[in-house]
């Protein structure tokens, strides 16, 4: 088992004859993921790598080969719609990987996904991926192995560095889900704590946040509630000054809102395992009892 | 991206909030020129990207042109927080009965944008929301249907009790809403938002902030940057599309992805630095992207160690180790440097690095430590 995504996962790629979305269409391939359709206006009829087909709508795409989850690579201007696409053609999940979209066009897709009860992760994100089973984004495979650890975050890079840090001591994960930079997301962490949770396969939980909003904070009080399995978490930006945007655009301390000190805080009294920085990761999960 | 308060003013005004004439100026003798058009008493703004302008002498009120001429003498070209003053707002000093605050912020919790007003105007609206917090009236606006009237005039009761200032007010929020649809805005704000003794509603200050990645489709707000106003090695890193804050540590710290930049500053704290700056060179295996990182962290006199750390996904890490050869290549290091490199072609980028003389490390919390030391070591 793992979450969102698995072997039953029929995904359609958004973009797929473009530069982004070709390289990750191929990479997902090779890992076996079950890509069944891709989308381009205008370049229906072709085939991708000789075998995807592909189409110039979603709709078309999803009548014709069943695909359940969308992945989207086009640019930024393009994504809202791309999304809302996605909705109409009745995908239920959709993974937006491009980065800049406006905030204000996010405040619109939510309520229109609410209405079709279709999940979205990201955008801005690198996606997720159920190691052996599934990838549906940018997280390199190669890092990756399955076990028993799920990973929930709002980065990237800082995502693989601590996946990379359980895969070399030999700490498997069910999924790895990137929620995305953004201050209007999709997936949050409420909604992945729950999805962990309820996951058999998942035996402990790894939360990687970062400056800017109260997404953490919530998350904490929800996880003190709700969650059973152990969690340990890390905030990025402690050393970030107030008031600027630190490259993802939600990364903002905003006054004295948003800051790693009281996201921190708000772990310690949920009974979250702080991890000081990347490295604590692997001991704070044995100190916890969770074996690879 | 942050509006200067004239900007602000000018896209208030032709959403059609009231606010008063005005102009502004680079030169004192402008500045008079604008005080003898205005009449009467005026008030001269330092407009710089900074708040605590007042507090820092930066806002001045003068009784005729002459003086007019003799505050912006001192106040153009004064520091404030780091950013010289350029430009000067010049507006007439207005007569004041009453002071409001009135605001959209786009929030994160609710996912929509948020009207707030409250009667206490004219300080900071964090310290109101965090010592009477009764003060500030908050309503979600859904995006669809944009702020409906009858939502107005109900934010507008908060504020008076005099009907035609409700309706006034109404019609202000309604026009402040507009204005932060039209800006591609994350917030706007009016503070204070005044009532004259003749009973007229008005906008006194008027703050702006886009959303940067509404930037694109909207040439003529991405025009109103004003990039003399920023760091220069801000604006050259912006250019080069790496996402840069200068810092005040001696450690210069060069990274792929947001997220592990900062854990990457923290780990430097961590082990007894302080960085010099959040710098990440993005997603793509550009090598000249590494090569403007390198000639913006080195034109820091304070940094006394480079630290490389880069995470190889889609960023591949022998096109990184091309591009610090290249850099140093062009230009001679004056300072040590520690590079950091795993994932996607490591071993390949140690070969490139070993062969023009570098060493790497694959272990992060081991390049940081050196990284600090070395910084150490030069202070």
């Amino acid at each position: 088992m793992s979450v969102f995504i698995d072997r039953a996962t029929r995904l359609v790629v958004q973009g797929i004859t473009g530069r982004d979305g070709s390289f990750h269409a191929r990479q997902m391939l090779e890992y076996r993921t079950n890509v069944v359709a891709g989308v381009t206006p205008g370049k229906g009829g072709q085939k991708f790598e000789g075998k995807v087909p592909v189409f110039d709508t979603v709709a078309e795409a999803a009548a014709e080969t069943g695909a359940n989850a969308s992945v989207i690579y086009v640019p930024a201007r393009f994504a809202a719609d791309a999304v809302y696409e996605a909705a109409d053609a009745g995908i239920k999940l959709v993974v937006c990987i491009s980065e800049g979209v406006p905030v204000l066009d996010m405040t619109r897709v939510m309520p229109y996904l609410r209405e079709r009860d279709a999940r979205l992760i990201g955008p801005n994100c690198p996606g997720a991926i159920s190691p052996g089973r599934c990838k549906v984004g940018i997280i390199p495979g190669s890092i990756c192995r399955e076990g028993k650890v799920g990973v929930v975050s709002r980065s990237g890079t800082l995502t693989y560095e601590i996946i990379h840090q359980l895969t070399r001591a030999g700490m498997g994960q069910s999924t790895c889900i990137g929620i995305g930079g953004d201050p209007i997301i999709g997936t949050n962490f409420i909604d992945c704590l729950a999805a962990f949770e309820a996951d058999p396969d998942t035996e402990a939980i790894v939360l990687i946040g970062e400056i800017g909003g109260t997404d953490e904070q919530q998350a904490a009080e929800y996880a003190a509630a709700h969650v059973g399995k152990p969690i340990v978490g890390f905030i990025a930006g402690q050393t970030a000054p107030p008031g600027r945007r630190m490259g993802h655009a939600g990364a903002i301390i905003s006054g004295a809102s948003g800051t790693a000190a009281e996201k921190i805080a708000a772990f310690g009294r949920a009974g979250i395992g702080v991890m000081k920085r990347p490295a604590d990761v692997v001991p704070l999960l044995k100190e916890r009892r969770v074996t690879a | 991206m942050n509006l200067h308060e004239y900007q602000a003013r000018a896209l208030l005004k032709a959403a059609g909030v009231p606010v008063p004439d005005g102009d502004v100026a680079a030169t004192p003798a402008e500045v008079e020129a604008i005080a003898r058009r205005l009449g009467g008493r005026v008030v001269v703004k330092a407009q710089v990207h900074a708040g605590g302008r007042g507090k820092a002498g930066g806002v001045k009120l003068a009784a005729d042109p002459a003086e007019a001429r003799k505050h912006a003498e001192k106040i153009l070209g004064m520091t404030i927080k780091g950013l010289t003053v350029q430009k000067v707002l010049v507006a007439p000093a207005a007569d004041i009965a009453s002071e409001s605050y009135a605001g959209v912020i786009l929030d994160r919790a609710s996912q929509r944008p948020v009207m707030m007003v409250s009667p206490a105007g004219g300080v900071d609206i964090e310290d109101v929301a965090a010592k009477t917090p009764d003060k500030i009236m908050k309503l979600p606006v859904d995006p669809r249907y944009g702020l409906l009237p009858h939502q107005a005039m109900r934010l507008g009761f908060f504020l008076y009790r005099d009907l035609a200032q409700v309706r006034a007010a109404a019609g202000v929020l309604q026009q402040l809403y507009a204005a932060f649809v039209t800006a591609g805005a994350s917030l706007v704000e009016i503070n204070p938002l005044i009532t004259t003794p003749a009973g007229q509603v008005v906008a006194l200050d008027a703050k702006i902030s886009v959303d940067d990645n509404e930037l694109e489709r909207r040439p003529e707000i991405a025009a109103l940057r004003d990039a003399a106003a920023e760091n220069p090695a801000e604006v050259k890193a912006r250019d080069a599309g790496l996402s840069f804050i200068k810092l005040e540590g001696s450690v210069g710290c060069c990274v792929n992805g947001a997220g592990l930049a900062m854990a990457t500053m923290d780990l430097v704290k961590y082990y007894g630095g302080e960085p010099a700056n959040f710098l990440d060179i993005g997603g793509s295996s550009n090598p000249d992207k590494v090569v403007t990182a390198l000639e913006i962290i080195t034109s820091d006199q304070h940094v006394k160690a480079i630290l490389f750390n880069i995470f190889g996904g889609i960023t591949r890490c022998d096109d990184v180790a091309n591009g610090i050869v290249t850099a140093t290549g062009r230009t001679r290091l004056k300072v040590p440097i520690v590079i950091r490199l795993t994932g996607t072609n490591e071993q390949v980028a140690v070969e490139i690095l070993k062969k023009a003389g570098f060493s790497a490390l694959t272990d992060m919390d081991e390049a940081v430590k050196r990284a600090v030391e070395l910084a150490g070591r030069a202070a």
